[in-house]
């Protein structure tokens, strides 16, 4: 086990560190001149000098790859003063450092992502089971009718009609607005209850079929009626042999969400007008301020990275087959 | 050859004595194509402590059968008719909860691919503990210790250490061991043992199967022993009941029905079937056509299509007219008596040799 | 096809021929395991098929049987070259067709078809029976008189299908009727010599029956030689002149029937004959021996030392772990009845004073003397 994990995190080191270098050198494909952009429109030679000194251009190609790779484990100094670990750069457009803003970014984006996932893991697993359990009577034809309806609607669609009703026509909810959990926890969780709301309904819509199908299948499976031929109850067999088999399709597919969900909720943060991750990532590409996008694409790049190895830790957890091999 | 009975239904039925018996059972499946009469009026019964073969061709209903005997069946998509009198109890009509206490207590089972028939998920010792813990009430330090017990019984080495394995640290024969005892657990009085060798390699099969031969004497448990495998059942029970297309159509002692089979069905199977003692220069005798759709199945007797001695019934008997089965000793078939023996004497037994 | 692969009249039917279709020599194939961190490297081998000697005459049929993981059907896809060998020499028809590549390969490819176990994948779905029947001829270029359609339905014919069925899907047919397919398909370049890898053993009894009929109608009518794979003792002595009994990759007794099956001398062919389940149908069949063996096969990542079976051999002595017994013509076995063992059994297959038990469960509960021996 433990030979695993260290095998795991060695190669999740090596593709970071593969990632970080394809991002480097893709940014210097990009036929641009940083210095210029960063500069403005009306620049004079000496402050694209600067800029460029400042921003390290000047350097040779492999000091400044160096510089790149050496700053994200251990720091760097630029002449505005000293950028600590993990330094991903400036900002050409604001002159923060890369870090610091997606620092400031992530409680946004954390915050969206838990409260979603509670939301729709409660709700998904839950009715999917209750389908499972009471399949081919009315109530898994309600629940899975109205899980196929709900997974074809979409969260730019589904928000503004939320917000409509809530929040324009009757007032009783105020828009969605970040606040800060450690300090005003009852005004955070307000503030992003309709986002979570929007967002898990589409999540619980799928989490609600898929728990459904692959409990419905373990159902059949030898092992679990063997489990019925002991004498076990019903329930327990549900819960003890088909629930058990159903847990890895379920983590897989859970893996990436969420890593994909840590890494930006776009649509949802522009659907409520709110400034995570997601909304960085577009800015930064937007604005061509490539030191924001390449930090934003190796903070998922880590998250990816982790997951993964989150959801091959809990493969061994539900499965001895896996863990013992 | 042995001497020939000559008439059928001389041997008088177990009836209320037998432990099991069930009675004009009928199983329905609704599927998108139809009704699928997997059971169609079939009845037979289990003595106490002995052993009863039911052989078969795939689609025979032979695991249909005792899937209903045990409720394992889907109730949503299946209708069962008929009486299962387990000492008297009719489990057709038995709840659910009641079922449950039957279940892995006086009725278990062994599956035919113990690895497909254990959960990969937990431990060999758990899943032999389990229905002791629940039947029993035992604890669970004494379930483990019971489970120990059983592993070394069915002689699996260092019970101690490998109770906490899980099955696919097994091998395949381990396996079926360990399933083995995950049924005689709770010392039952019936123990359904559907195809249990056919994923076996044939060394291992002949151990599992004296195995099981010697485990019967010491738990004293009668065994519903399912398989299409006539050597198997030759070796392994002490009656037999032959089905086809849902239905039986020969029932007796296994020493009578495979001595003097008297249903072409039977004779077909003994002819197709190459045997290490049989000849080698005339080729198999195989039974012509394919087994029926229970879909559709055939009208009057279900073998007809595939009889080669139906001309010998006078009319279209065959084709119209379902064959009873007799109690004891008996064939479904509409050829008398005399003609059964003079066919099988005459035209069979020399195939055999 | 070409000419100097045609072979020379054929034999007739039942005739076992002196001459060689196919020779194997120490053939032999390693599935590598590969593991290890951080460079993954060889950490072993499955050892599969291990210094396999082996001939099919002309017209011959050879049955090789075996328990799972002996290597059979391993040792069949490496004489069809559907496997690489790691070593020795397969020789056929006076050709060394070890390493052949797929241009060499060629005119022998036709010579020799394989049929499978399951007719239920080994049939493209989508395609007719027609077309399935007539591809290896179109692969191979050949165009027999009157036209492929034509060859199609005599083959379909040949095997007991209707050849009006011609146009038919596979899953309109039934299990038996599709290994039937299997076999017209295997028949439609006129081989020479056909690997039959356990070709009846999905299929029902009453079916297996009418299949093995039909490969032995083939094998007579047509001359062409077998080799038979199966783990059935029964089907496989029934079909073959010729039996070899593999056993963790090893071929451990070769034989004509008669030796195999009546005067066998390796322990383990004992074993295996003693373990099929007969129909008791004289009491005849209960004379025979019993014996009981212990435990499953074990690995062939690491198979015992010298003899491979003196793990499970009631006859083991010091000399079996140290040395390999050669496989030899040993005292009392008739011309080209082989075996690989030191401490031989005698030739006779019936009931001993004392049956061999090595179960220690059973032997337990047998010794308590409240069981009575079967």
């Amino acid at each position: 086990m433990l030979q695993f994990l260290i095998r795991r995190l060695t190669g999740a080191v090596v593709i970071m560190f593969l990632i970080g270098a394809f991002t480097f050198f893709l940014f210097y494909t990009v036929p641009q001149d940083f210095a210029a952009l960063s500069c403005g429109k009306n620049c004079s030679p000496q402050n694209l000098a600067v800029i460029r000194e400042n921003l390290g251009l000047d350097k040779p190609l492999p000091t400044q790859f160096w510089e790149f790779m050496s700053g994200i484990v251990a720091g760097r100094d630029f002449p505005q003063g000293h950028c600590s670990a993990p330094c991903l750069g400036i900002s050409f457009e604001s002159g923060e450092f890369v870090w610091d803003s997606i620092i400031d970014r992530f409680p946004l984006t954390l915050s969206l992502t838990v409260g979603g996932l509670v939301i729709f893991l409660i709700l998904g697993l839950g009715s999917g089971l209750l389908a499972a359990w009471k399949r081919g009577t009315v109530v898994d034809k309600i629940v899975s009718g109205t899980s196929i309806v709900l997974s074809s609607f979409q969260i730019y669609l589904l928000g503004p009609i939320v917000l409509g009703l809530l929040v324009y026509s009757t007032g009783i909810m105020d828009f969605p607005k970040e606040h800060s959990f450690t300090e005003e926890p009852g005004a955070w969780f307000l503030g992003l209850l309709i986002p979570w709301v929007v967002m898990a309904t589409i999540f619980t819509a799928q989490y609600t079929r898929m728990s459904r199908s692959t409990m419905i299948e373990q159902l059949q499976e030898e092992h679990v009626r063997t489990a019925r031929a002991k004498g076990m109850k019903q329930s327990y067999v549900f819960f003890r042999y088909a629930w058990r088999g159903s847990l890895i399709p379920i983590v897989t597919i859970l893996g990436m969400d969420l890593s994909a969900l840590l890494s930006g909720a776009v649509v949802t943060e522009f659907t409520f007008d709110l400034a995570g991750i997601g909304r960085l990532a577009v800015d930064s590409s937007l604005t061509k301020d490539l030191p924001v996008t390449m930090g934003v694409m190796l903070f998922g790049a880590f998250f990816i990275l982790l997951l993964n190895i989150l959801v091959d830790l809990a493969y061994a957890y539900i499965d001895p087959r896996v863990r013992l091999s | 050859m042995t001497t020939l009975t000559k008439t059928e239904g001389e041997k008088a039925p177990t009836g209320p004595d037998s432990f099991l018996s069930v009675r004009d059972l009928r199983v329905r499946f609704s599927t998108e194509d139809g009704i699928v009469k997997a059971v169609d009026g079939l009845s037979f019964d289990v003595e106490r402590g002995k052993t009863l073969g039911i052989v078969g061709e795939s689609g025979s209903g032979k695991s249909v059968t005792n899937l209903t005997v045990l409720g394992l069946h889907n109730p949503k998509t299946s209708t069962v008719e008929g009486e299962i009198l387990l000492e008297g109890q009719d489990l057709v009509t038995t709840p659910e909860k009641e079922m449950e206490k039957l279940r892995g207590n006086k009725v278990a089972m062994i599956f035919q691919d113990p690895l497909t028939a254990l959960s990969p998920y937990y431990t060999v010792g758990r899943q032999i503990a389990e229905p002791y813990m629940k039947h029993t009430g035992a604890s669970k330090k004494e379930a483990r210790d019971r489970a120990i017990e059983m592993l070394t019984k069915v002689g699996i080495p260092q019970p101690k250490t490998r109770v906490d394995d899980y099955p696919h640290q097994f091998s395949g024969g381990m396996r079926q061991r360990a399933m083995i005892a995950m049924a005689l657990v709770c010392d039952p009085d019936l123990l359904i043992a559907d195809e249990p060798t056919t994923a076996l390699d044939v060394t291992v099969q002949a151990q599992i199967l004296d195995l099981l031969k010697d485990l019967q004497q010491e738990f004293g448990s009668a065994i519903i022993f399912i398989t299409h495998d006539l050597g198997v059942i030759s070796d392994m029970a002490d009656d037999l009941l032959v089905m086809y297309s849902g239905r039986a159509v020969e029932r007796g002692s296994v020493r009578e029905v495979l001595r003097a089979p008297r249903h072409p069905y039977t004779w077909g199977l003994l002819s197709s079937m190459p045997r290490l003692g049989g000849s080698t220069s005339q080729p198999l005798m195989p039974i012509p056509g394919s087994p029926p759709s229970l879909l559709n199945p055939p009208s009057g007797c279900p073998f007809h299509p595939r009889c080669t001695f139906k001309d010998q019934v006078s009319g279209d008997r065959c084709s119209t007219e379902r064959p009873a089965l007799g109690e004891g000793r008996a064939s479904a078939c509409h050829l008398t008596a005399e003609q059964k023996q003079t066919i099988f004497i005459d035209t069979i037994q020399p195939r055999l040799r | 096809m070409s000419d100097n692969l045609t072979l020379p009249a054929q034999q007739g039917p039942t005739g076992a021929s002196t001459e060689a279709l196919l020779k194997v020599e120490g053939l032999t194939k390693h599935f590598p395991i590969y593991g290890g961190f951080p460079i993954k490297r060889k950490v072993g081998a499955v050892q599969a098929v291990d210094n396999v000697d082996l001939t099919v005459g002309v017209g011959e049929s050879v049955g090789l049987v075996g328990e799972s993981g002996c290597g059979k059907s391993t040792t069949g896809r490496l004489i069809t070259r559907l496997l690489e060998p790691t070593g020795g020499r397969i020789e056929y028809a006076g050709q060394d067709i070890t390493h052949a590549k797929r241009k060499q390969l060629a005119p022998v490819r036709s010579e020799i078809q394989m049929i499978f176990q399951d007719p239920y994948s080994s049939l493209n779905p989508r395609q007719t029976v027609g077309t399935i029947i007539k591809s290896p001829m179109e692969v191979n270029g050949i165009n027999p008189p009157g036209g492929r359609e034509k060859r199609v339905r005599e083959l379909l014919e040949l095997v007991g299908l209707n050849p009006e069925h011609y146009n038919r899907f596979p899953h309109e047919f039934s299990g038996g009727q599709r290994q039937r397919i299997g076999v017209a398909r295997a028949l439609a370049l006129n081989p020479k010599l056909i690997v039959a890898d356990e070709p009846v053993s999905a299929l029902d009894v009453s079916i297996q029956a009418q299949v093995v009929n039909l490969l032995q109608k083939v094998q007579d009518e047509l001359g062409i030689a077998f080799l038979f794979i199966a783990h059935d003792l029964a089907v496989v002595r029934h079909f073959s002149q010729r039996v070899a009994v593999m056993y963790l990759g090893k071929v451990v007794e070769v034989g004509d029937r008669d030796s195999i099956y009546n005067r066998p001398r390796h322990p383990y062919t004992h074993a295996l004959l003693s373990a099929v389940p007969e129909v008791a149908m004289d009491d005849e069949t209960e004379n025979r021996e019993r014996i009981r063996l212990a435990g499953d096969v074990p690995s062939p990542i690491s198979p015992p030392s010298g003899c491979r079976f003196r793990t499970r051999c009631w006859k083991a002595q010091d000399k079996c772990a140290t040395e390999e017994p050669p496989l030899l013509q040993i005292g009392g076995n008739t011309e080209g009845h082989l075996t690989a063992c030191h401490f031989p059994e005698d030739p006779s297959t019936e009931a001993r004073s004392e049956d061999v038990v090595m179960d220690p469960a059973l032997k337990a509960m047998e010794n308590d003397g409240n069981v009575s021996k079967s």
